[in-house]
């Protein structure tokens, strides 16, 4: 099952490597990774996807709060939660496809921010499952160039990750 | 305030930490270090022959006396030797601290002279490390490496420190920080008192129980607690190879260590338990063999300081996150406080049934062969000293035999690389002991394979007049391999054979001590009581024992606990 763990650690050189470090020497994948410091610059936000069963996702979690620089761990999958990924996209957009993409685009509620005479470039936010819908529709084979910011998340309601 | 440079803080926090010896080895990036070593008195540094002994001996020495290991090493060569010595004691959780020195901070990216990248090397083998950016953070670094390295589950801790944090003329006031405050880390939380409580019902409930208990026991302190319990309940204790010491080899109730070459009962035992009363233990593959078909009856109870131990390789019905002394200390409180006992014949039975393994398979080997068994050695080697000794090994058959064949009484006596199987750890590991108890009888049981790997330390104990006794089970060969090679290769013996090995006798005579060779059963004896009456010497055993030997019960691969070869022709 995909998971969405979240990680609040300190802001200190070295911490990054060793949240990944981790995965890589125990065997744990990282589909995504995203990492900011927080409006305390004390800490970081770390937030990563990745696949695994319940017992896997306990280890993880477990080998996370061991490190210590990570001052709080959750798995933002386990509640109710926003996620949202940010995309940068250049496509092939000549003729009949110009107005075809700005369709498709503003279907999708993401935005042209950059335009020549044989490109677009799309910016779109969403679920992870909203950008793969959207490449999907223009048709891979429009597509130049994908960059991805991976996904971020936060729980709904009063839960808040801090302190 | 007092006033000190980078390295004088380093020395003096030493001091205050109660630090009494450093091993060590100097090079270009801990000279200033060095040089502040040299200008005082209270720390004593220990100069080894290679890194790797520095933290082999700083490991010994923290596991026969619980404080932590010492280390300081140059940067580049020096740190690199390290790192298998870093990766013994993390696997085994040993508290340790790691000086490494480092080029200048502005060289750092540089490729500079003796430049490796310490804080990256040693990453996934350390519990923390610090790299020094501000020598004023330098007692507060000191501070918290000790804190993490000491408590929870204990492990190294590297402090990497580039050579112009230490220059003697930037001088910083000085003060050691009493305390520690760093909310990112708080080890050692009491165990769930409705836990202890479930535990203690299973444990009543439990019809054909097993107390399994490993390092957690040795490193916590916690074997009182463990005897008391043990006893208060009449139950059979099995040690892992960690774990040894942790309850008395010699009471009736222990049943002998458990897994890949733990006794026919201890395993038996396991296989048929209905509750399994982990204790400071990991599950770890060398005693589980494989985990599908392990304990098929049992419900696990398991106690640990490190809540990532509990469920990762066998789940826990009742786990209990605490340190042993803790939670055990717990228990027997609630026992006392109910009087409850558990089912007496029920465990009668069980007794009879686990007496029975142990008339049937116990621990035996063949005797009365021309050439020496091993296990004749250790047995010796168990007389001679009258089960008192601290006893060090290697890694191999020579490691299992003395497992198997020396009946450790007390915590902290038994002292091996069980989690990553150094060979070269046992020599090293010696010196520590010897450096912490001057007064105390030190074994290093070795093979001729492993003692070569850090031979070069006789150099070290002549220096510092260690009086180790090494007993070289000289079988000719890698033995363990052989072993392997006989089982699951037909005996195609690839390159465990050890061709050309030196006149050990001559070589330990070279470095000014004293040797003896012996080949013959009737010299055995007599030569080991004279060995050990040199009480200021170190003498070097060199015992040539049957090559052929096998070590037995031995796990059969991918089985379960009770899948086991006893002898070269029989199995269960
Ligand atoms: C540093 C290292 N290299 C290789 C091994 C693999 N290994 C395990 S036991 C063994 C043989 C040890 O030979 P020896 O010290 O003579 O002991 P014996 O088994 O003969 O008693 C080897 C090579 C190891 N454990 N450690
Ligand atoms: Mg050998």
């Amino acid at each position: 099952m995909r998971r969405i763990i979240s990680i609040l650690m300190e802001n200190e050189p070295g911490a990054l490597s060793r949240v990944v470090g981790l995965f890589s020497q125990r065997g744990y994948n990282i589909d995504t990774l995203t990492v900011a410091p927080t409006e305390d610059a004390t800490l970081s936000r770390l937030t990563l996807t990745t696949l695994g069963d319940d017992q896997k996702i306990e280890q993880i979690t477990k080998q996370l709060n061991k490190l210590v620089e990570v001052v709080k761990v959750v798995d933002l999958t386990e509640g109710a939660h926003i996620e949202r990924e940010l995309m940068l996209i250049k496509m092939k957009a000549t003729g009949a496809q110009r107005a075809e993409i700005k369709r498709t685009t503003d279907i999708f509620r993401g935005q042209i921010v950059d335009v020549t005479g044989t490109v677009y470039t799309v910016q779109l936010a969403g679920t992870t499952d909203k950008l793969d819908a959207f490449i999907h529709a223009i048709g891979e084979d429009q597509v130049l160039e994908v960059v991805r910011s991976g996904v971020s998340g936060i729980a709904r309601g009063e839960k808040v990750l801090s302190l | 305030m007092e006033q000190l440079s980078g390295a004088e803080m380093i020395i003096r926090c030493l001091q205050d930490e109660g630090v009494e010896y450093v091993f060590g080895y100097p090079g270009g990036a801990v000279l200033h270090i060095y040089d502040a070593l040299f200008r005082q008195k209270q720390v004593k540094h220990v100069l080894v022959r290679h890194e790797q002994a520095a933290t082999h001996m700083a490991d010994g020495y923290a596991r026969a006396t619980g404080k932590p290991g010492v280390v300081l090493v140059t940067s580049g060569p020096g740190a690199t030797n390290a790192v298998t010595g870093i990766a013994t004691a993390y696997m085994d959780s040993i508290p340790m601290i790691v000086l490494s020195g480092q080029v200048r901070s502005d060289w750092i990216g540089d490729d500079a002279f003796q430049e490796t990248d310490m804080i990256g090397v040693s990453r996934p083998i350390v519990k923390h490390s610090f790299s020094v950016r501000d020598a004023r953070d330098i007692p507060e670094i000191i501070k918290k490496a000790f804190f993490i390295a000491t408590t929870g589950r204990p492990g190294p801790v590297l402090i990497d420190i580039p050579k112009d944090k230490t220059a003697p003329s930037v001088k910083f006031p000085y003060e050691y920080p009493k305390k520690v405050k760093m909310r990112s880390y708080n080890p050692a939380v009491r165990g769930h008192s409705g836990q202890i409580r479930k535990a203690v019902d299973a444990l009543l409930e439990a019809r054909r129980p097993v107390i399994y208990t490993g390092g957690g026991v040795i490193q916590g302190e916690a074997s009182a607690q463990l005897v008391e319990l043990a006893r208060m309940l009449g139950y059979p204790v099995t040690n892992t190879l960690m774990g040894l010491g942790g309850y008395p080899a010699t009471d009736r109730q222990f049943i002998g260590m458990l897994g890949m070459h733990g006794t026919y009962e201890a395993n038996m035992s396991m296989h048929h338990a209905d509750v399994v009363f982990a204790v400071g233990a990991r599950f770890d593959d060398r005693v589980t063999s494989n985990t599908k078909k392990f304990c098929p009856d049992a419900r696990f109870i398991h106690i640990d300081v490190d809540p990532a131990s509990i469920s990762k390789n066998i789940r826990a019905d009742v786990p209990i996150v605490g340190t042993a002394e803790q939670v055990l200390s717990d228990m027997i409180a609630l026992l006392r406080q109910t009087g409850e006992k558990p089912d007496a014949k029920a465990l009668e039975a069980w007794w009879k049934q686990i007496d029975d393994w142990r008339q049937v398979h116990g621990l035996r080997y063949e005797r009365g062969s021309e050439l020496l068994k091993p296990q004749q050695v250790i047995e010796t080697l168990y007389s001679v000293t009258k089960g008192d000794a601290f006893v060090t090994s290697d890694v191999g058959q020579h490691q299992m035999f003395a497992a198997q064949y020396y009946k450790f009484d007390k915590p902290r006596r038994w002292i091996n690389s069980g989690g990553l199987g150094t060979m070269g750890f046992g020599l090293p590991a010696a010196m520590g002991v010897a450096m912490a108890y001057p007064d105390a009888t030190v074994a290093c049981v070795t093979g001729e394979g492993s003692i070569q790997m850090n031979i070069q330390e006789l150099s070290t104990c002549k220096q510092y007049e260690l009086p180790v006794k090494v007993i070289n089970l000289n079988n000719q060969s890698l033995g363990m391999v052989r072993q392997w090679q006989d089982m699951q290769y037909e005996g195609r013996h690839s390159h465990s054979y050890m061709e050309s090995l030196p006149d050990f006798v001559k070589l330990v005579e070279a470095y000014g001590h004293v040797g003896m060779k012996v080949t013959k059963i009737a010299d055995l004896e007599p030569a080991m009581k004279e060995a050990f009456k040199l009480k200021d010497r170190l003498v070097f055993m060199d015992i040539y024992v049957d090559p052929e030997e096998h070590v037995y019960p031995m796990h059969i691969g991918d089985g379960s606990m009770r899948d086991m070869w006893l002898s070269k022709t029989q199995r269960t």
